[in-house]
């Protein structure tokens, strides 16, 4: 008999913790599929954020750590720094690397530092229960905008890629989504692009991930990946928004 | 050995890299600055790790990352610095690593002062950050104590799994003294918990504060507080000056203690018999030491840079059966020995009347 597919090596045998229909699941296992096609599972280290992916170190079969809400990309910093030749790696939602840890996410990346950052991005607070994000688009409706997200009092979403892609340290940033088949080929691509970069020591990448949330978005898991089509790429445009190694023949 | 005059501060740093530190991660506060630019001078040298962090918070989570990476790791900062760490020091302790973290103190509240203060005891020794944990705490009152005691804390904090503070103030941070360094070799502490890579050999470490089962949760604590316990019973450490025939035992630590000393040898010759108790841990408090002390003295009388914040754990180790005094100043201002001499005068011809 021939396997022609198994569950990736670097995922632990456990059950995941996640809501029915989101897509941390996807992610997860691109993640790990990325790290062990590149022979990096004995080397990796990753750091689990405060919010839904914070029992990821139950699911990821590498070291890891937990981290202060935001500031998984300091924790990778230290590590990163005591080994250089590791692969590391910080896994978080919008709320934590977007709004608390900001300045961590900033910083990380014009410092260059060797780590890949996986920014899973929902457009909400998932694990408290839905309030709205820094990445809430305009108008959208969460706890704690139950009028819909108003730019007037409550301002205007962030777009992290955009912004890192303008600073000389960050090496490769890269937007893609998980909502259906092709974006996914296409997520994975991307993941296993920046962790080879990170294996080559070429410095900071990041991987936002536009990603689903049924449960606090109020909406089936189908309605949903509907709902990021519709409503999240045209505020968060897909692709590649810098890449220092470009030119470079794809491996 | 080589006796060498150096700055409080420069000479926390230069202990910090001869007891096997590699990693520094700082941000700029006065009065400690003197340590982030000396280790900036000196890493390179030894091929370690400065990193200047984007806010003391980061400065903290970099020393858990490194930490949990297996390094001795530390950061230094001053009060207003030392409260945005408290985030990073629960979890430190809520993940069982070893840390140290300096905190040359400057008055408070808020913004204060840059002058000497004592005013951050109490976050010290009663609430280092959120939940139920402890922080070894060492204070030192000399140039070369600083020195020994960084070792010691770093060598305690990787025994017992937890943060430790070397808990200073801008006096003593700025001030020029001969030290000497220990020549020791430093011999790297078994961590078969650090996050190394599991290089395919043994099951993956996991690091993390996190029990959601409150009944596991529990239990951590427990656990961590079955250590401190016996910190407490072993570690807490005091200097005994002339207590045996006191009748009023000075309590003072760190640059206070240094006046206090000068008071109370300025009230022997006075004809006063006072003495001095100098607490060296503040976490673990020298209870036992204090009581002991106490014990043929009529009076006390706590010294501190602040408004009065050991003073209650001195009246609590004596059990409430002494009186005991308080003088303090606050806000940057540091007291006289000519004050502290007045205060003993006070005292004692209250005692006599």
């Amino acid at each position: 008999m021939k396997v022609i597919y198994e569950k990736s090596p670097m995922l632990k045998d456990a059950p995941l913790s996640y809501c029915p229909g989101c897509t941390h699941g996807i992610i997860h296992k691109l993640v790990a599929e990325s790290i062990h096609e590149l022979g990096a599972g004995g080397r990796a280290i990753g750091v689990s954020p405060v919010g839904c992916a914070v029992l990821a170190y139950n699911f990821f079969n590498c070291d890891m750590v937990q981290a202060p809400h935001g500031r998984a990309p300091a924790l990778a910093t230290g590590m990163a720094r005591v080994h250089p030749g590791h692969v590391i790696f910080t896994y978080q939602g919008d709320g934590d690397l977007a709004a608390i840890g900001t300045a961590e996410t900033i910083h990380a990346a014009c410092r260059g530092e060797n780590i890949v950052v996986i920014f899973v991005n929902n457009a909400i607070y998932g694990m408290t229960g839905g309030q709205m994000a820094p990445t809430t688009i305009a108008g959208q409706t969460t706890q704690t905008s139950p009028y819909g997200r108003d730019v007037v009092s409550a301002g205007h979403p962030v777009r992290v890629c955009e912004m890192l892609a303008t600073q000389e340290g960050t090496t490769y940033a890269e937007r893609v989504a998980v909502h259906s088949v092709p974006h996914i080929r296409k997520a994975k691509k991307a993941i296993k692009k920046a962790f080879e970069y990170q294996t080559q020591g070429r410095g900071f990448s990041i991987v936002e991930l536009l990603s689903t949330c049924p449960t606090n978005w109020g909406l089936s898991p189908v309605e949903s990946l509907a709902w990021v089509e519709e409503n999240m790429i045209p505020q968060y445009p897909l692709g590649v928004f810098k890449d220092k190694y470009a030119g470079e023949v794809a491996r | 050995m080589q006796r060498l005059l150096m700055k409080g501060n420069e000479a926390i740093a230069e202990a910090a890299i001869k007891a096997g530190c590699r990693h520094f991660f700082g941000y700029p506060i006065t009065p400690q600055n003197e340590v982030c630019a000396y280790m900036s001078r000196r890493m390179p040298q030894v091929e370690g790790v400065f990193l200047q962090a984007e806010s003391e918070i980061a400065a903290i989570s970099m020393v858990l990352g490194a930490s949990a990476a297996g390094a001795r790791a530390m950061t230094s900062s001053s009060s207003p610095g030392i409260s945005l760490k408290t985030e990073g020091l629960s979890y430190i302790a809520g993940s069982d690593l070893p840390a140290l973290i300096v905190n040359v103190q400057r008055g408070g509240p808020g913004l204060g002062t840059i002058q000497p203060a004592q005013s951050d005891y109490n976050q010290a020794t009663k609430a280092p950050g959120h939940g139920d944990l402890r922080l070894l705490v060492f204070a030192p009152s000399t140039v070369q104590e600083m020195v020994d005691c960084v070792f010691e804390t770093f060598d305690l904090t990787e025994k017992y799994r937890m943060p430790g503070m070397l808990l200073c103030d801008g006096l003593l941070g700025q001030m020029m003294e001969p030290v000497i360094f220990p020549e020791v070799e430093v011999t790297p502490s078994e961590k078969p918990w650090a996050l190394t890579g599991h290089g395919d050999k043994r099951q993956p470490n996991i690091i993390t504060s996190l029990n959601l089962d409150p009944e596991l949760s529990q239990s951590a604590n427990l656990a961590r507080f079955e250590r401190y316990a016996e910190i407490e019973k072993t570690q807490a450490r005091a200097e005994s000056l002339m207590t045996e025939d006191a009748d009023i035992v000075v309590v003072a630590y760190g640059a206070c203690a240094r006046i206090a000393r000068s008071a109370v040898s300025a009230a022997r010759a006075e004809g006063i018999k006072a003495g001095m108790l100098r607490p060296i841990t503040v976490w673990p408090f020298p209870t036992q030491q204090i009581l002991a002390a106490g014990k043929s003295a009529k009076a006390l009388l706590a010294v501190e840079m602040s408004m009065g914040q050991m003073v209650h754990d001195v009246r609590t180790a004596v059990q409430f059966k002494k009186p005991v005094h308080f003088f303090g100043r606050t806000g940057g201002v540091v007291p006289t020995p000519n004050e502290v001499l007045e205060q003993l005068k006070i005292i004692d011809g209250g005692l006599k009347a």
